[in-house]
């Protein structure tokens, strides 16, 4: 960059077709799409190095009706995803994603993906938790792996082809407003994180691609990286947030760290144990046992714990037993989780018992797309002209109160493409428009704030308290009495949040300042998820009320809209898209 | 226990040239490095700069010199190392702030080898066959996640900043030996180039470097017999 002051200016605006924001699986795959498309310029700006993604992170496989193993159909995947979700699902999303995901998993083979094979040489596929045959009768072999790095290939082969493509990156950029006017997106402001400059990238069409927030709670699978950006963001620019209090605890996370341990160790054979060394599955899902989906097995865990079942000194965690299956099939399907296990634990899982616990692993709900990805703005399905959202960050709701496993890199393949195709499509037939006035205003206000910030309070400190009691009172099982604590708790630290700043008065790689920001937008996070928890007077899915302990189908069959409100929220309601598939009880 | 950790530090815009910063801490034998130097970010000197994300291997965003040798900050633990831990960046790319170096010449010679799938046949409607045998072949180098480790600890690259490096070799072996992939000729010819393969030494520095395992020495020798057999 020049040392010219104009020439520096002008660097710092940018002006792209398409700008996507995120480089995981969702982003990498919208900018590759939306890069096809003739003419129309795409740049991808993501806070880290693309392939440092969480995506990267995934294991078990990517879900699809192929039939490679026996046979399968994607009417089956559809009905799979809709009772997983416990029928908050909208049904036409799950009918499409069933079958575009078939296609898009090709694609990524065709992109040269290296899935393990079967001995046909086929794309080889194995079991997973709520995936069935024949709507329910048994486990069904459909999820496409490639060792227990499934995540790490889509991400490595998706920036593989980026660099073919020769797409625009910026990477080490952290976005932190939306440019937004008269209810239209054009795109976004970033600070640099090598020189602390603030860029404006103005965009006709922006996806935003952005992944989870987990790290709001204090035991998760998610990366540091994984804070509600962007979910915050919308929400302070007034747009909503959708079903946030659908977030799944998925099984087995390694105790007290909570990495990751796939679902894909159960679909080879792994068991679940309670410290009586009881396979209590048993109980809980007499058809499917430890295959049910992740929020009925992460409910009986802690079931089983309270009653005193748990294993170890203070019998507070589980046991994932992998001992009887084969020392090959664990060295080779499995190889990344049993080093995990070895490390981190000093377990070894061909041997041992592994001790695990339920850890936060994704949010269902997000930002509220059509099924085409466009952002919506209200429950009439208003879109937000210009916006466009896709993975973890966005809901659909393809998801609805449950996800099952697999179905997030299937969201990430099908819904990016969709994205980067529409946002194509739409950025092909507009032109640029002026700039509102001081477009970085509220960025450099935030960025000041912090920088000038008292320092009365640590960010780790408040960061601390924030995940220990949303895991208290916000997890796994919830009732009135924890939640409105918890919005007092929250409503006290945003008031804390006033007081924190930073001791790093440099604008070279200030990481510290950005940490700062990030605990500002889990915050923001949090407080969606509260609410809406508390609103929410039924159990469905992952959301589970002990003080109302059915699903109410009446009263409660729709999608939570929650908006920001003065100091407050305001809570909307979207209906469910009902199709083929009439709710029923949820048995497995 | 208590903990000595010594932590090499430069901040470009205070510091005339790089210095050794100690602290001594509290920390259990199971706590990750990672741990420890959030530990000092957060409660002891916010201006401690890393990168870091996954915290468990995966993200290859935390490769740091620990103790004399490459690792990721996130897969080495406390009772590993003992009680004095000293860190530094890795060696051979540009110090930009305490552990952060510029990542940009490695992502270049990555980006040299053309580390992605070519084939320009019409594809079938459904997957390319693949035995399993023919995937076997280059699994280990599927497993990168171009942490750097292995090129910052390579002796060649830190005397000749242009050789390509044992990740850029790892990459181009992942596709050379694809049975799918037909861009093996053109990958080969650029590491038959100056600044290629023929600089590896075989000095087994990357290998043991590898935070995934890779056995990048026997992979640097499969491409130069590649090389050798199938000319460029």
């Amino acid at each position: 960059m020049s040392e010219d002051g104009t020439n520096r200016l002008m660097n710092r605006a940018h002006r792209f077709d398409v700008i996507v924001v995120g480089a995981g699986g969702a982003g990498l795959m919208a900018a590759r799409y939306a890069a096809q498309h003739p003419g129309v310029s795409v740049a991808v700006i993501s806070k880290l190095y693309p392939t440092r993604s969480h995506t990267g992170a995934a294991q078990g496989g990517v879900g699809a009706a192929l039939g490679n193993v026996s046979e399968d159909h994607p009417e089956w995947h559809a009905f799979d995803t809709i009772k997983g979700g416990d029928y908050l699902t909208d049904q036409d999303v799950a009918e499409r994603f069933a079958v575009e995901v078939i296609e898009a998993v090709y694609e990524l083979e065709h992109m040269g993906l290296p899935f393990n094979r079967t001995p046909e040489g086929k794309i080889a596929q194995r079991k997973f938790g709520g995936h069935t045959r024949e709507f329910g009768k048994s486990a069904v072999e459909r999820a496409c792996y490639a060792a227990d790095r499934t995540g790490h290939m889509i991400l490595q082969t998706l920036y593989q082809q980026s660099i073919k493509d020769r797409v625009n990156f910026f990477n080490e950029f952290h976005v932190l407003d939306m440019i937004m006017e008269d209810g239209a997106c054009h795109g976004v402001v970033a600070y640099e994180l090598a020189t602390g400059e603030i860029h404006t990238f103005h965009a006709k069409a922006t996806i935003i691609a952005t992944g989870g927030n987990g790290r709001m709670f204090r035991v998760t699978s998610n990366a540091h990286a994984l804070t509600g950006d962007l979910m915050s963001i919308a929400y302070r620019r007034g747009l909503p947030i959708e079903d946030p209090e659908f977030y799944q605890f998925h099984p087995t996370g390694l105790y007290k760290l909570g990495v990751l341990l796939t679902e894909g160790a159960r679909g080879e054979g792994a068991i679940l144990r309670n410290g009586d060394g009881e396979r209590f599955m048993e109980r809980y899902a007499p058809t499917i046992k430890d295959l049910a989906p992740r929020d009925m097995v992460s409910r009986a865990m802690y079931l089983e714990v309270r009653e005193g079942r748990g294993a170890g000194p203070d019998k507070d965690y589980l046991h994932l037993d992998l001992t009887h299956i084969d020392a090959h099939i664990i060295e080779t399907r499995l190889p990344d989780i049993t080093e995990f296990a070895r490390i981190y634990l000093g377990v070894d899982p061909v041997k041992e018992l592994v001790p695990i616990q339920p850890t936060a692993h994704y949010a269902m709900g997000g930002i509220p797309t059509t099924i085409d990805t466009q952002v919506i703005s209200d429950g009439q399905n208003t879109i937000v002209p210009g916006l466009y959202a896709a993975g973890e960050v966005a809901c659909a709701s393809i998801h609805g109160a449950n996800r099952l496993g697999t179905n997030s890199l299937g969201d990430l393949i099908v819904f990016g493409r969709r994205a980067g195709i529409e946002a194509a499509k739409f950025a092909a037939s507009e032109s640029f428009t002026d700039l509102p006035a001081g477009v970085q205003d509220r960025t450099r206000e935030l960025v000041d704030t912090v920088r000038k910030g008292k320092r009365t309070e640590r960010v780790s400190h408040l960061r601390r308290e924030l995940q220990d009691t949303m895991q208290e009172h916000a997890s796994v099982f919830r009732t009135e009495a924890f939640l409105s604590r918890q919005v007092d708790i929250l409503r006290e630290l945003q008031e804390r949040y006033k007081g924190v700043g930073v001791e790093d008065e440099g604008h070279q790689f200030n990481t510290e300042l950005l940490e700062a920001i990030e605990l500002g937008f889990l915050l923001d996070n949090a407080e969606q998820l509260v609410h809406a928890a508390l609103n929410r007077t039924e159990s469905r899915g992952a959301h589970s009320r002990e003080d109302h302990k059915e699903r109410d189908d009446t009263e409660w069959l729709k999608h939570t809209l929650i908006y920001k409100d003065g100091d407050g929220v305001r809570i909307d309601y979207k209906p469910v898209t009902l199709g083929k598939y009439e709710p029923k009880p949820r048995t497995y | 226990m208590q903990i000595n950790v010594k932590i090499k530090r430069y901040n470009p815009e205070a510091d005339a040239r790089p210095y050794w910063a100690e602290y001594k801490l509290e920390a259990r034998g199971s706590d990750r490095v990672l741990d420890v130097i959030n530990h000092l970010k957060w409660e002891v000197d916010g201006t401690l700069a890393f990168r870091r994300s996954c915290a468990h291997g995966i993200c290859g965003s935390d490769a740091m010199l620990i103790n004399g040798v490459n690792r990721l900050a996130c897969k080495v633990l406390v009772k590993d190392l003992g009680e004095r831990i000293t860190i530094e960046p890795i060696r051979g790319l540009p110090v930009l702030k305490d552990l952060i170096v510029d990542m940009e010449p490695f992502f270049d010679a990555y980006k040299a080898v053309m580390p992605f799938f070519i084939n320009d046949d019409p594809p079938p409607p459904a997957e390319r066959y693949q035995s399993a045998e023919d995937r076997a072949i280059f699994d280990e180098t599927t497993k990168c996640i171009l942490c750097a480790a292995c090129t910052t600890s390579c002796p060649v690259f830190w005397t000749n900043g242009r050789y390509l490096g044992p990740a850029a070799i790892v990459n181009a072996h992942r596709f050379i030996f694809d049975s799918r992939d037909q861009g093996a000729a053109e990958r080969l010819g650029v590491l038959n180039q100056a600044n290629g393969l023929w600089r590896c030494r075989t000095a087994y520095n990357c290998t043991e470097a590898c935070p995934r395992d890779i056995p990048i020495t026997r992979v640097i020798e499969e491409v130069k017999r590649a090389l050798l057999w199938r000319g460029a």
